[in-house]
């Protein structure tokens, strides 16, 4: 009885395996890790092209890491260009591209006492009418839409970013946790990407930064050096650049890279 | 099963390791790590102890629903179960609405941390302390009222004791896995430094930026739980003895 047990086990893993081994040739699977805030975008692109995608969606700071531990990763598509250029001065990824461009905004839930004003006013009520205080989050340090929040910030006057600072209350690891805060009513103000707030499907309400205050955001995307299938990454980078990928990205809210 | 316990101690060297503990982010996400899992054992003690002897000894309607219920936490997601308590105790929830209105804020708080270690380790405590109370002889209990002593007396001088090496087993897994909660944590309260950041929060928020400081922290949190484990297994060692004396 536990010898037909066992035999039935071993099949049952080989016939596992048989399964394995076909998939593998028929098509060649690409994994891609990217930025939280391109997870609606890459979805819709995924749909659209002939390779099998695996996407890992994270903060482009915990994706780096990982990259750095020799993760098998084949695209790293992140929030910012810094850190493709980091990784590609260390070996770790190829000539990096510019493949895309959003724009930072506040933002507040849609039935906030915050909606429909400008940002100066929103941010200069915050600041004079403290009470009651609004709760914001922001990006970690380190992780891309942190360190833009940190630059628009800066660039307030000192008593404004202090009173601003002062207001945070929860460090996100990623522009989709600071969405999540949101849209439950946890929190009353942050600053994300103007593509999330399209992505949160009316629950949100951009406010507009003014064009002083908006700090360049750029997304970077590059092939990982050990990558089993750089002519797929190629070919899913491209389509990023001219194709269904930079529709996708553009029907997300996405906008085209400065000088193009 | 050891290799990445190992390799926590050898990405980065002995003296890196304990420079990284001495950056303030990464005190204060131990520090706070201590203060709150402690307050969420205490309440799970107080409150567990005797809930647990209460189901271990009473049948009542609906005992096993209520068994069922508790050992929940123990199977569920933590991202559900920070769902599910940001829905309830958030500004927005059905009790969150009226504890805020008493003045009570748990979200961005660390009162907020308590409350999500508290839930997802008490059915730690909880499933060892019953089966402990469950084993106990209920000939001694039975004497111990015979002889007069009350309910309460009998709970506190027999029972308790008596159970002792199950009730300490429990609350070191309750107390292991809430110094390792991360999932319900970030989602319900948030992660600020000194406030909501304990130190599987700051480990997450480190690896992009200081990877030793990470590994630090990690460092830490493994001796911890080795050593939480170890007293674990003394007292087993010391239940068999017990039960002879006993």
């Amino acid at each position: 009885m536990k010898r037909l047990a066992l035999a039935g086990a071993l099949a049952l893993t080989l016939a596992g395996c048989g399964g394995d081994d076909e998939s593998d040739e028929e098509t060649q699977e690409l994994t891609v890790s990217a930025a939280s805030s391109l997870t609606e975008a890459f979805e819709a692109y995924g749909e659209e092209t002939e390779i099998e995608e695996r996407f890992s969606f994270a903060g482009s700071d915990d994706l780096a890491a990982q990259i750095r531990e020799g993760a098998p990763v084949d695209v790293f598509a992140a929030a910012n260009t810094s850190l493709p250029d980091a990784l590609h001065e260390e070996g770790l990824v190829e000539e990096p591209t510019t493949f895309i461009a959003n724009e930072l905004v506040l933002t507040v839930p849609k039935d906030s006492p915050y909606a429909g004003r400008t940002a100066e006013e929103a941010l200069r009520l915050m600041v004079d009418v403290v009470d009651p205080a609004p709760d914001f989050v922001i990006g970690a340090e380190g992780v891309p839409v942190g360190d833009y929040t940190r630059e628009v910030l800066a660039k307030l006057p000192e008593g404004d970013e202090q009173a601003i600072l002062g207001f945070v209350r929860s460090e996100e690891p990623d522009v989709k946790s600071i969405v999540a805060k949101l849209t439950t009513g946890a929190a009353d103000a942050g600053f994300v990407y103007a593509s999330d707030v399209d992505a949160a499907g009316g629950e949100l309400v951009a406010i507009k930064l003014p064009a002083e205050l908006q700090p360049v955001v750029e997304y970077g995307v590059a092939i990982v050096s050990d990558s089993d299938a750089p002519d797929e990454a190629q070919e899913f980078i491209d389509g990023l650049l001219d194709g269904a990928g930079r529709d996708a990205l553009l029907d997300a809210g996405f906008l085209p890279p400065e000088g193009e | 099963m050891t290799i990445p316990i190992a390799a926590i101690f050898l990405e980065a060297g002995p003296a890196e390791l304990w420079d990284a503990l001495g950056e303030e982010s990464t005190r204060e996400a131990l520090r706070l790590s201590l203060v709150t899992s402690v307050t969420a054992l205490a309440i799970i003690l107080v409150v567990g102890t005797p809930a647990a002897y209460l189901l271990a000894t009473r049948d009542f309607r609906g005992r096993s629903v209520a068994m069922t219920l508790v050992e929940l936490p123990l199977v569920l997601p933590p991202a559900v179960a920070g769902v599910g308590l940001l829905v309830a105790l958030g500004p927005g929830g059905f009790i969150g609405g009226l504890i805020e209105d008493a003045g009570v804020q748990l979200v961005f708080q660390t009162a907020g941390v308590v409350v999500a270690l508290t839930f997802v380790a008490s059915p730690f405590y909880l499933r060892q302390a019953q089966a402990a109370f469950e084993g106990l002889d209920p000939r001694w209990l039975e004497a111990s009222r015979t002889l007069g002593a009350s309910e309460a007396r009998t709970f506190a001088r027999v029972a308790v004791p008596a159970a002792m090496p199950g009730l300490v087993t429990g609350g070191a897994l309750a107390w292991g896995r809430a110094l390792g909660e991360f999932g319900a944590t970030l989602i319900f309260a948030g992660s600020f430094q000194g406030v909501t950041q304990t130190a599987p929060l700051a480990i997450a928020n480190l690896i992009g930026t200081d990877l030793t400081g990470a590994l630090a922290l990690s460092a830490v949190l493994v001796a911890f739980s080795a050593a939480l484990l170890a007293s674990v297994k003394l007292t087993a060692r010391g239940k068999g003895h017990g039960l002879a004396v006993g």
